[in-house]
């Protein structure tokens, strides 16, 4: 997009500058509207799981009860209780929202379509995503009530305990890939299985991490059934409990923001991105977006099928699933998958491709850069 | 120039907020600023270009140690007045720890001024840094020449954990309630903990 900029006349500076801002925009408003979108889907599947019509009346199908719900909110007050910490209160929203919809910019949609091609992109995904919780934690403090404390407890024990199992289960996948680029993991996806199959989860040693990546982003996200943090029969609305009208809104679109995130990695990291499922060639007319955007919705109706069906965990389950299963579990999957990895040569046949993969996207950018630099 | 505006941004704010977790009065409010702290000093390795260690400052510190911090001190019964009831006992302690500091830090800078002390830089034969990515340029550091260094390290913390692990572990006591078998009670059916009673009008049911 620098480029088009450039080709309007703008130094490569302010092109770039330019091209960014617009770049942010765009995936903001994107993601803002999927989230608004995805929230209905969430309703209307749930309200086929309970044989309720769901969401019908605003709009054809109901489509815009989201925008409808999104207008409530903001005419409604906002109410600050006078016992909270006021500042940290109304920061609490805002970080959750901003990290939510930070993390978006490493997220490749198609090849190429990224903002930030960075090449630690799955480290920069990791540490948004363990910044989430503190507008949890910071809520849960500044409300100066119980309920929201209890969840802030509860949230920041967990978000802690699940991350250990995903970040084994990340360096499994880079291991495989060797490299932590978004956009270098999904090309090394490419004829994985057989050279047939795009996507790391054909493989048997990647398929039970993929498992566990999965539970544990339900986890991550304190989506159900380990919405402990917001369990409305022991703690009426969780960390939310006194937040109301755009400072509530900004929660609930942050949260969505961050499961449909969940989601999209759980496609680039085992499901092959925006490749198509097959390696065959007729499938490639299909635009890569489109592949991306299907298995990120499935996964979502996966998440939403789970709420309506899956029973609350108790805490201490959560806590057993988190370090007696998971840890182990994904701890010795990284030592059997470096040594299967090394034993099979993997390191010798795929150590020219993969890094200068990396090379390629770390290099390509300076490079242009200059190039383009030169031209202007 | 962009790089300047943002050193001196970055700066600014971390030395700012590294007052602030000395100034505040509350500690949840200092452990927040020593968050801000960590997070602009991640974005101060960004601008040397060591983007690596900048994300595993924002995982371990930010999204690991801090939390815990925060964990502890929220759940403090925060009391300033007897916090600050010990001031005139403490003060001398506190003057001669304040003393020392400052004395360090004149040290340092004075030294510095009067010409860097040339310890001998790490010779760059063993890995070429240039071409390579962040990762890779560390991890042949790491795992290569100083492969020893990093073992040793990785045991003392490996010890650190195994002891705190003994320290607080508690052996169940015998006769204490039973331990939960999570196996069990997921295997648990209806039909185990439930009985049909169809009893005759008038007559009760025997349990």
């Amino acid at each position: 997009m620098t480029a088009f900029f450039q080709s309007l006349g703008l130094s490569y500076e302010w092109a770039w500058t330019v091209a960014t801002l617009t770049g942010i925009i765009v995936i903001s408003l994107l993601v803002m509207f999927s989230v608004a979108m995805v929230i209905y889907v969430d309703r209307k599947v749930l309200g086929a799981i309970m044989m309720r019509r769901g969401p019908n009346v605003v709009g054809p199908f109901g489509l815009l009860q989201s925008f409808a719900d999104g207008l409530k909110v903001f005419l409604q007050e906002t109410i600050i209780p006078s016992a909270a910490n006021k500042g940290i209160f109304l920061l609490a929203p805002i970080i959750t929202f901003t990290v939510a919809l930070a993390a978006w910019a490493v997220i490749p949609f198609s090849a190429g379509v990224v903002l930030a091609d960075v090449n630690v992109g799955l480290l920069y995904i990791l540490a948004i995503s363990s910044m989430g919780v503190y507008g949890v934690v910071m809520a849960g403090w500044a409300s100066n009530s119980k309920y929201p404390f209890f969840s802030a407890m509860r949230a920041s024990a967990q978000m802690i305990s699940y991350e250990v199992s995903i970040g084994f289960v990340l360096v499994c996948v880079v291991l495989f890939a060797g490299t932590f680029n978004m956009s270098g993991i999904v090309e090394a996806q490419r004829g994985f299985g057989f050279g047939l199959i795009n996507g790391y989860v054909v493989h048997p040693l990647l398929f039970p991490m993929w498992v566990v990546f999965f539970i544990s982003s339900l986890a991550e996200t304190a989506r159900a059934p380990f919405d402990l943090t917001e369990a409305e029969s022991e703690l009426v609305a969780g960390y939310q409990t006194e937040y109301s009208s755009m400072s509530f809104a900004l929660f609930w679109l942050g949260e969505y923001a961050n499961i449909l995130l969940m989601c999209s990695l759980n496609t680039l990291l085992f499901w092959g991105g925006w490749l198509p499922p097959l390696d065959w060639a007729p499938l490639y007319f299909v635009p890569g977006i489109v592949w991306f955007l299907l298995k990120t919705f499935a996964f979502f109706l996966m998440f939403s099928w789970i709420w309506a069906t899956v029973p609350r965990y108790r805490y201490d389950q959560l806590m057993r699933l988190g370090w007696k299963v998971f840890l182990p579990m994904s701890l010795m999957f990284v030592v059997v998958t470096s040594g299967w990895l090394m034993a099979t040569g993997h390191f010798d046949s795929t150590a020219p491709t993969a890094p200068a993969n990396t090379a390629d996207f770390v290099q390509a950018a300076p490079a242009q850069a200059t190039a383009e630099r030169g031209q202007s | 120039m962009i790089q300047a505006i943002a050193f001196y941004f970055f700066a600014t704010i971390v030395v700012a907020s590294a007052v602030m977790v000395v100034m505040a009065r509350n500690p949840v409010h200092s452990v927040l600023w020593l968050i801000l702290t960590f997070f602009n000093a991640a974005g101060l390795m960004v601008l040397v270009g060591a983007e690596f260690i900048a994300m595993l400052l924002v995982i371990v510190y930010v999204g690991a140690v801090a939390v815990l911090f925060l964990f502890v001190v929220m759940m403090l019964d925060i009391d300033l007045a007897a916090m600050r009831a010990g001031f005139s006992r403490n003060a001398p302690l506190g003057l001669l720890i304040a003393a020392v500091l400052l004395a360090e830090l004149l040290l340092a800078v004075g030294a510095y001024s009067a010409g860097g002390l040339s310890l001998g830089s790490p010779d760059g034969a063993a890995v070429q840094a240039a071409d390579k990515s962040n990762i890779e340029a560390l991890g042949a550091l790491l795992y290569g020449r100083y492969i020893a260094l990093f073992e040793i390290a990785g045991i003392i913390l490996l010890v650190a954990m195994i002891g705190a692990i003994v320290l607080t572990f508690q052996a169940p006591k015998p006769g204490a309630r039973a331990r939960q078998d999570v196996g069990k009670q997921t295997r648990r059916r209806p039909e185990d903990a439930t009985v049909m009673k169809n009893p005759e009008i008038g007559q009760g049911v025997e349990l």
